[in-house]
């Protein structure tokens, strides 16, 4: 690293060393400058690297590659990875959503086994009117019976049923299924099935009705209070995100029936929760050309990288031969197929930013993605807050009884 | 341990003033989730958090090395199975750990502010220059 090159060692870093420090080196089999040094200390007394609030807010940038309803790609500029990191944790973990948790099956004589059906009906995305999931509160479900570990912290915690474990109009959505297959009739439905299937008809769609149970045959039933919130003319009522997913197979004489209530939870819980089909950041790669590479080898070597990284463009000092010029390094995947090759290996450094985060959002569809990070981000604040002294009142408990101890304020707060 | 002029008295909490409630409207608050732990003294103290992890330990750990009083801060889960998270800082001298863990926690929280605000204008900013979500 340059920094012990200088006269000085203590003197404060200059701009190409502070813009050195920011790449993290990406070598043929290794990976290395991982971690980060921008801590306090590290480059000596004269660099001051302390946490600086508006320092942070001018070099923050956010720019977005694109919005669309769900789904978000934009670059996190400025912050360091352990915070992008939690950004990204919290997405896909800790933000609550709504999701069928309990079936109470009436009716299922279909060859879908009713945990099976369960099963598939939490995974069914859900969505609705956001002033609603945003008012709806939390059920804390009584673990089962046979759970003595879970029971013993439960009585511990609840002693009798607080209201918050009683589905009610405020914490459970209802939604229903109720789906029979019969033969197509020439009354009912204009075909007569059982004709056209001693003639030789064998798709399903054609012999049978509702022989296919989607995820548009979920009814909401709207309870108490919600019909304020979630209404068919501004259409806000709870509905699966995809209409169109299968969720089982009828054939005639069988019916499902069954009623669903749907629960806020987190991902850490259940996967079913997690609102984002997947959140995920990439630092931004970079690539330094030390040494000029012209001609044939540079076709090569905008070869190896995927289409729209590297630009060929007249030398500068030879003008009939193109050298190789770094046009997008956003595209590039950093496979380090150049590294590969003896012609230019040495003449390229790659690397990555090690504080430019490139986030890619996927919404399963109840949330926006944007509307998703900025929860997220306010999360990581509460969270912050919270364990804190920051606004309420905590007390600390202390495990030694000969410690004594001053400073954060005392009182208990309770759900 | 010798006991400090400023020992101040613990107190109960006025009726009432319960925490922010109308912003956390959604999350579920939890009794006494901060412990201290034992051989712990005011320069230099263990602190466990339960229901916490990496999410919060990795980030609270960056803010509080960012302090130049800080000698040492580290975290770490000691058992997967249990949501507990322990973290340890020790200061230079006469430097109040639980000073240094309200700022580290005030300046996480001041961090998160600063991104909301710039993440709302420049989402804004976007959907107003693309207004089909898609870059030029």
């Amino acid at each position: 690293m340059p920094a012990h090159e200088q006269s000085n060692p203590w003197a404060p870093l200059t701009p190409s060393q502070l813009e050195q420090r920011k790449i993290v080196s990406v070598n043929p089999e290794t990976v290395s400058h991982t971690a980060a040094t921008d801590i306090p200390g590290h480059w000596g007394p004269a660099q001051d690297d302390s946490w600086n609030l508006s320092r942070f807010r001018d070099n923050l940038k956010v720019d977005f590659h694109h919005n669309k309803p769900h789904d978000a790609a934009f670059s996190l500029i400025g912050v360091d990875a352990s915070v992008a990191n939690a950004f990204r944790r919290i997405l896909l973990a800790e933000i609550p959503t709504l999701a069928i948790e309990d079936v109470f099956v009436f009716d299922n004589t279909s060859i879908i086994q009713d945990e099976v059906l369960a099963h598939r009906l939490g995974l069914i995305p859900l969505t609705g009117g956001q002033e609603g999931l945003k008012w709806l509160k939390w059920f804390r479900k009584p673990p089962p019976k046979d759970d003595f570990a879970a029971q013993a912290t439960w009585d511990a915690e609840e002693g009798e049923d607080s209201a918050a474990s009683v589905p009610s109009d405020y914490n459970t959505i209802v939604l229903i299924l109720n789906v029979t297959c019969r033969w197509a009739t020439k009354a009912e439905d204009g075909r007569d099935g059982k004709a056209l299937a001693k003639d030789g008809e064998s798709d399903p769609n054609i012999r049978y009705v509702n022989s296919n149970v989607y995820a548009r045959d979920l009814v909401f039933e709207p309870q108490g209070q919600q019909g304020k919130y979630f209404n068919d003319d501004e259409d806000t009522q709870i509905r699966p995100v995809n209409p169109d997913i299968l969720v089982a197979k009828l054939r005639p004489g069988q019916r499902i029936h069954v009623r669903c209530h749907c629960i806020k939870g987190i991902g850490a819980d259940h996967a079913k929760f997690s609102p984002v089909a997947t959140a995920s950041y990439r630092l931004l790669p970079q690539i330094n050309i030390t040494q000029p590479i012209l001609g044939a080898d540079a076709k090569k070597f905008a070869r190896c990288f995927p289409k729209g990284v590297i630009g060929l463009e007249p030398s500068s000092d030879d003008s009939d031969e193109l050298q190789a010029v770094v046009k997008d390094p956003m595209k590039d995947t950093v496979s380090r197929e150049c590294l590969r090759h003896a012609e230019f290996k040495d003449k390229v450094k790659l690397g990555r930013v090690r504080d430019h985060f490139i986030f890619s959002v996927e919404s399963t569809g109840q949330f926006g993605s944007s509307e998703l990070t900025l929860d997220s981000v306010r999360l990581l604040r509460a969270k912050a807050e919270s364990d804190g002294v920051v606004g309420t009142n905590w007390v600390l408990s202390y495990e030694g009884i000969d410690q004594l101890y001053r400073g954060l304020a005392a009182g208990n707060w309770t759900s | 341990m010798a006991q400090d002029s400023d020992d101040r008295e613990m107190e109960d909490a006025a009726p009432g003033a319960e925490a922010n409630e109308s912003t956390n409207g959604d999350f579920i608050k939890e009794k006494q989730r901060l412990r201290l732990l034992p051989g712990s003294t005011d320069t230099a103290a263990s602190f466990a958090f339960e229901k916490e992890d990496h999410t919060l330990g990795n980030a609270l750990r960056y803010m509080i090395m960012k302090n130049p009083e800080v000698e040492f801060c580290g975290y770490s889960i000691p058992h997967p199975s249990e949501a507990v998270m322990n973290l340890r800082i020790q200061t230079f001298d006469n430097v109040s750990v639980f000073e240094v863990l309200r700022k580290g926690l005030t300046d996480l929280a001041d961090l998160c502010d600063v991104v909301e605000d710039k993440f709302t204008a420049a989402r804004d900013e976007f959907d107003a220059a693309h207004p089909d979500g898609e870059e030029a």
